[in-house]
């Protein structure tokens, strides 16, 4: 029960950081059906400006200074560079995409180095906000999971109840009419793309001293949500929500079980040893497998659900 | 039996010139740059080469944006190697000349298991889901030790078995020719395969997959078996390369080499065929010669392919293809004041911005050898005033005569543009 509560907690709040992640990829991408492929590198640039940030002027004006920069980033580079191949088609928008993650990449190196930086929780939420059959449950978790649930609220609000998400909804799927009624689609395309990007910083700035700020945290991450996005249904927000927190709980718990199939087969009677067939397989632990769990999940929804487990279209 | 109706097929002599000249060009390099580097260079190029054509069976024939391709190359140098381990050890009898093939047919054994998952999707969601078998198998290759080696790979010895013929593949000089031979049969073959009659539907699934499926075929089954030939020759190389190096590591499989497949074929020109050849032989040239000369390569390399994909999109083999139009037209010849020109101002501006990046990679990474720097035969001093000003002068100048002569290009390239579809359209109607 003790080791159930606590993975489950930890799970769902690794869960609610994949979601902020994984918003903004399904927000540009349903918006303006660009797979952005330097989301995670928005990420990591929102964890290395948050890091530069706090140096100055502490935590909290980070964690809007950060997300703005990277929202300002974004739309630049939308403004400047995606904008230009819009007409080339799909795949050169996913390139070039591709291409700014490597310099992003090498940009961050260039200016923090290549290894990691001392980006710290804040003093405030650094501690256990309570303890659950002994263990501590950290401060800075509940914040992320907080933070996270605050952004849902306020994407889905934004998004269904304003008119601001009225126009961007419009203008994904009727881009002629709303150009004609005097909204300027170029400039909701730019917000959308800064907002994804900002999204993305905003995990950076939570993720980064909950994890590690490094150069490699974008890679870490960067196939995961591509994953949380194909399973929850591409294009679609609440299954990118329900994706992510699956994907979270299932990752959190194989990490703690130490057991093999060779333990299941030795208590149903078998004897395996080193001589029998696929000894490697056999021996392997759950908590060694875990890192490919997540892709084993898109393959089986692949298989079972092609759409995705929320999704309305075959891609 | 007669045809049922006559057919004139000339012999298309142009195409027997460039096939002799290739073939050519394979059997003449090495004995013009004879040195052992430019042997490993030609080596590396013509396993590229094979990689880069496999891998634009997907991209540039079935419009598949795959970035997992070195799942395929990767496993087939791990299968290769196996199997030249079991010759040398076990004394298994099979020429050390066929392990390619044996690490071609493994890949294509591993596509048709992965390639039903992946090819069940097209465009965006293959992308990804290609990424995701990546990550799968990647993380896979570290689980394993026993078949992948774990960190320090698996090694073997490709001087083993009866040498035939007195060729024991043990001088890097026979180990080319054998690459030259497997480089050639494999492009001819992948160059045959785009005209057979299943090469023909894969650019009609690419372009127009609602119609293809209307006619009544089957357009996830035409990219599945493509996916599975291309999985074939990225084998084959993988199988060359393991011969090559005599050690494989986990990260042939890696996301990275991936990444590298796919931004080098774009750079050498999806949409025609020669195009993965030339990027073939830059992601050679880059990742063994520029990453000696430079340490921010990897910067120099994301830039170009963000210009290359805003205004090249067909990458340099369209480049080229273009300028071929122009030149077919006879008016190629007024154009090369303006190429002087461009490339004299870039070269401009490209000197300023790559000495103030070496000096920020100099500040940054060798800031213990003192605060100077030698580039390009120049002494810059990277905490000095005058330096970053020179660099920053260089570097706007340069900028700004290249948009003058982009300008003026740009207009002339216009007119030549329009005279050519005038004139294409006055041979019509003749």
């Amino acid at each position: 029960m003790e080791f159930f509560t606590i993975s489950l907690l930890n799970g769902i709040s690794y869960g609610l950081l994949l979601f902020m992640l994984s918003s903004g990829l399904t927000l540009i991408f349903s918006m303006m059906g660009v797979l952005n492929f330097a989301h995670a590198s928005f990420y990591m640039l929102g964890a290395y400006f948050a890091y530069s940030t706090t140096q100055l002027v502490g935590f909290w004006p980070a964690l809007f200074v950060a997300p703005l920069l990277v929202a300002v980033l974004g739309a630049a580079f939308e403004k400047y560079c995606l904008r230009r191949v819009h007409k080339f088609g799909h795949v050169p928008e996913l390139l070039i995409t591709f291409g700014l993650s490597f310099i992003i990449l090498e940009m961050v190196q260039l200016i923090w180095g290549t290894s990691s930086v001392d980006y710290r929780v804040p003093a405030l939420l650094d501690g256990p906000l309570f303890k659950i059959y002994g263990t501590a449950f950290p401060a800075y978790r509940a914040f992320m999971m907080f933070v996270a649930i605050l952004m849902l609220i306020a994407i889905w609000l934004l998004l269904t109840r304003t008119r601001i998400g009225l126009v961007i909804q419009a203008a994904l799927t009727h881009p002629d009419t709303v150009e004609a009624l005097g909204h300027n689609v170029p400039r909701v395309f730019m917000l959308v793309f800064g907002g994804g990007a900002a999204l993305a910083g905003l995990a950076g700035v939570i993720g980064g001293n909950a994890f590690v700020t490094e150069p490699g945290m974008a890679a870490t991450v960067g196939s995961v949500i591509f994953v949380v996005v194909v399973v929850g249904g591409m294009g679609s927000l609440s299954g990118a929500f329900v994706a992510s927190l699956l994907i979270g709980v299932i990752q959190t718990f194989a990490v703690g079980i130490d057991s093999s199939l060779m333990g299941a087969a030795s208590s149903a009677g078998l004897d395996i040893t080193p001589q029998t067939f696929g000894y490697a397989l056999w021996k392997l632990k759950i908590s060694q497998i875990a890192p490919i769990l997540p892709y084993m999940f898109l393959v089986l929804v692949l298989i079972f659900r092609p759409k995705g487990l929320l999704g309305t279209r075959e891609g | 039996m007669s045809a049922a109706y006559y057919e004139f097929k000339p012999h298309n002599i142009g195409r027997w010139i460039l096939w002799s000249l290739f073939a050519l060009v394979l059997l003449v390099a090495p004995l013009v740059f004879t040195s052992s580097l430019s042997q490993t260079l030609l080596s590396q190029m013509g396993i590229a080469i094979i990689v880069c054509l496999s891998y634009n069976m997907l991209l540039g024939q079935g419009g598949m944006l795959s970035f997992g391709h070195a799942v395929y190359s990767g496993l087939g140098a791990f299968l290769a190697m196996h199997t030249l381990n079991l010759v040398s050890k076990n004394g298994f009898p099979l020429p050390v000349s066929l392990v390619p093939i044996a690490g071609g047919v493994a890949s294509m054994l591993f596509a048709v298991v992965f390639g039903w998952v992946t090819t069940k999707k097209a465009a965006t969601p293959f992308a990804m889901i290609t990424l995701g078998i990546g990550e799968l198998v990647w993380a896979s290759s570290l689980m394993f030790p026993e078949f992948f080696g774990g960190e320090g790979g698996i090694n073997g010895n490709r001087v083993a078995g009866p040498a035939r013929f007195g060729i024991t593949f043990g001088p890097q000089i026979q180990l080319y020719y054998l690459i030259a031979v497997y480089t050639f049969a494999c492009t001819a073959l992948m160059f045959a395969f785009t005209r057979t009659p299943l090469g023909r539907m894969l650019n009609a699934v690419r372009d127009n997959p609602e119609r293809v499926e209307f006619v009544g075929y089957d357009t996830q089954k035409v990219r599945y078996i493509a996916f599975i030939i291309a999985a074939f020759f990225a084998g084959i190389s993988g199988g060359l390369a393991a011969l090559n190096f005599e050690i494989v590591t986990s990260e042939v499989v890696g996301g990275q080499r991936s990444g590298a497949y796919l931004l080098f074929t774009f750079l050498g020109g999806a949409t025609f065929f020669f195009g993965p050849i030339i990027g073939g032989i830059l992601m050679v040239l880059a990742f063994v010669l520029l990453s000696e000369f430079t340490k921010a390569w990897l910067l120099y390399l994301g830039l170009v392919f963000l210009f290359m994909v805003m205004y090249a999109p067909g990458g340099i083999a369209s480049l080229i293809m273009m300028n071929l139009r122009v030149a077919a037209f006879g008016r190629l010849k007024e154009l090369w004041v303006s190429y002087l020109a461009l490339a004299f101002t870039a070269f401009i501006a490209l000197l300023g911005a790559a000495s103030m990046i070496e000096m920020v990679y100099h500040l940054k990474l060798n800031a213990a050898l003192g605060p100077q720097l030698h580039f390009l035969g120049m002494t810059l001093d990277a905490k000095g005033v005058n330096s970053w000003f020179g660099c920053v002068f260089v570097m706007l100048t340069g900028i700004g005569l290249f948009e003058v002569t982009r300008r003026h290009f740009l207009h002339q390239w216009g007119e030549i543009q329009e005279y050519i579809e005038l004139e294409m359209k006055r041979r019509q109607n003749l």
